[in-house]
């Protein structure tokens, strides 16, 4: 058995030694790293820098493919990369990387000529969210319609594992749903301010896009909110919500679920 | 917790019985029909996450040494406009751009 080349270390302090240039390529190979019979292994270190920063990019552009489709490919791995560098991962799951991406995005200079980018990249994010989210069963038709009259203004719902609210000043949703599309992107008005809702009821993510007052209206019935109040909160925000079509989108979509047996009022 | 303005049980109850008609109108499923459906999306993979993101990035088949994925740095993507950016129009007129305004 040939000597280590260096005195042991902790585990911990190994993993640090050896992370600290992985995502600058600036830094020297960490003395730690050698080859057979004790060569510097700045080569096979540089393989594994790459590796990781390239598997990461690839990381973002599996979770924001429209994204990417509206940027084009190089500048989207040239704005991963900034990111990455930036936000290295703070946890192994992979599907947890990236979270920070809409914000890096919403202050990234050379996207400032896409506003509505980060609000995009925020549906995506939602998408990946609902998909992961735990499966559970989302209020139906049935639920509402077995409800007293009288004890509708109280009902309390619970909010559902999978849904998502992303509420945007541009048509972050239309964008989103053009660029995840397979058909050509045509002309889009990206001014007009949209609201998505995400939701996942059985084992497909659905993007929708809210009639106004209804973000409002559902984010506070899923709060746990009463319905009546939901109802009114809406309404003082956009007095042209409609609680009938409020009330078929939050059936059609299963943006809540029922509230667990005992907490019904 | 409480709302200025709470709408009544009785207007809600008008507005759910018009929402269920609605919704029955849009050509309700029979029971066999959703069984069905959902029998058609029950391929749901668990634990597979981002399928391939796991793998070595340097692709299936290799052991990571002295091969490479490169990517490397170059700053002609500031003006490469190969995406759909400039469908997406703003209020003012202008495009989307990849270069600073």
């Amino acid at each position: 058995m040939r000597p280590d080349p260096l005195p042991p270390t902790s585990g911990a302090t190994y993993a640090a030694d050896f992370s600290a240039a992985l995502l600058d390529p600036g830094r020297e190979t960490p003395p730690l790293v050698s080859g057979p019979a004790s060569k510097a292994a700045a080569k096979r270190y540089a393989v594994y820098r790459n590796n990781v920063t390239v598997s990461l990019i690839d990381a973002l552009a599996a979770v924001y493919p429209a994204v990417q489709r509206i940027t084009g490919v190089e500048f989207f791995r040239a704005m991963a990369r900034f990111h990455i560098r930036e936000t290295p991962p703070a946890s192994p799951l992979l599907i947890e990387y990236g979270r920070d991406f809409p914000a890096f995005i919403a202050r990234y200079e050379y996207a400032e000529g896409m506003p509505w980018l980060a609000d995009t990249a925020r549906i995506e994010r939602a998408w990946l969210d609902a998909y992961h989210a735990a499966d559970a069963t989302a209020l139906a038709a049935s639920d509402l319609a077995s409800v007293p009259a009288e004890r509708l203004g109280g009902l309390v719902l619970a909010p559902h594992p999978a849904t998502r609210i992303v509420r945007s000043r541009f048509a972050a949703a239309t964008i989103f749903a053009a660029n995840r599309a397979a058909a050509p992107v045509g002309s889009i008005d990206a001014g007009e301010a949209e609201d998505a809702l995400i939701t996942r009821p059985e084992l497909d993510v659905v993007v929708r896009r809210l009639a106004p007052g209804e973000a409002v209206f559902l984010s506070a019935l899923c709060a746990g909110r009463p319905l009546g109040e939901a109802a009114g909160a809406a309404l003082e925000a956009h007095p042209d919500f409609d609680i009938a079509a409020g009330l078929a989108t939050l059936i059609e979509s299963g943006a809540c679920a029922p509230a667990k047996p005992g907490e019904t009022p | 917790m409480s709302a200025k303005t709470a709408i009544a049980s009785i207007v809600l109850a008008g507005a759910l019985s018009s929402a269920l008609a609605t919704l029955a109108s849009a050509g309700p499923l029979t029971e066999g029909e959703k069984a069905a459906a959902k029998a058609a999306h029950k391929e749901k993979c668990f634990g597979v996450a981002l399928k391939g993101q796991n793998d070595c990035a340097a692709g299936p088949g290799t052991t990571c040494q002295g091969t490479s994925t490169v990517d490397f740095q170059s700053n002609s993507w500031k003006f490469v406009q190969h995406g759909t950016c400039a469908s997406i129009e703003l209020p003012n007129g202008k495009h989307g751009s990849l270069t600073a305004m």
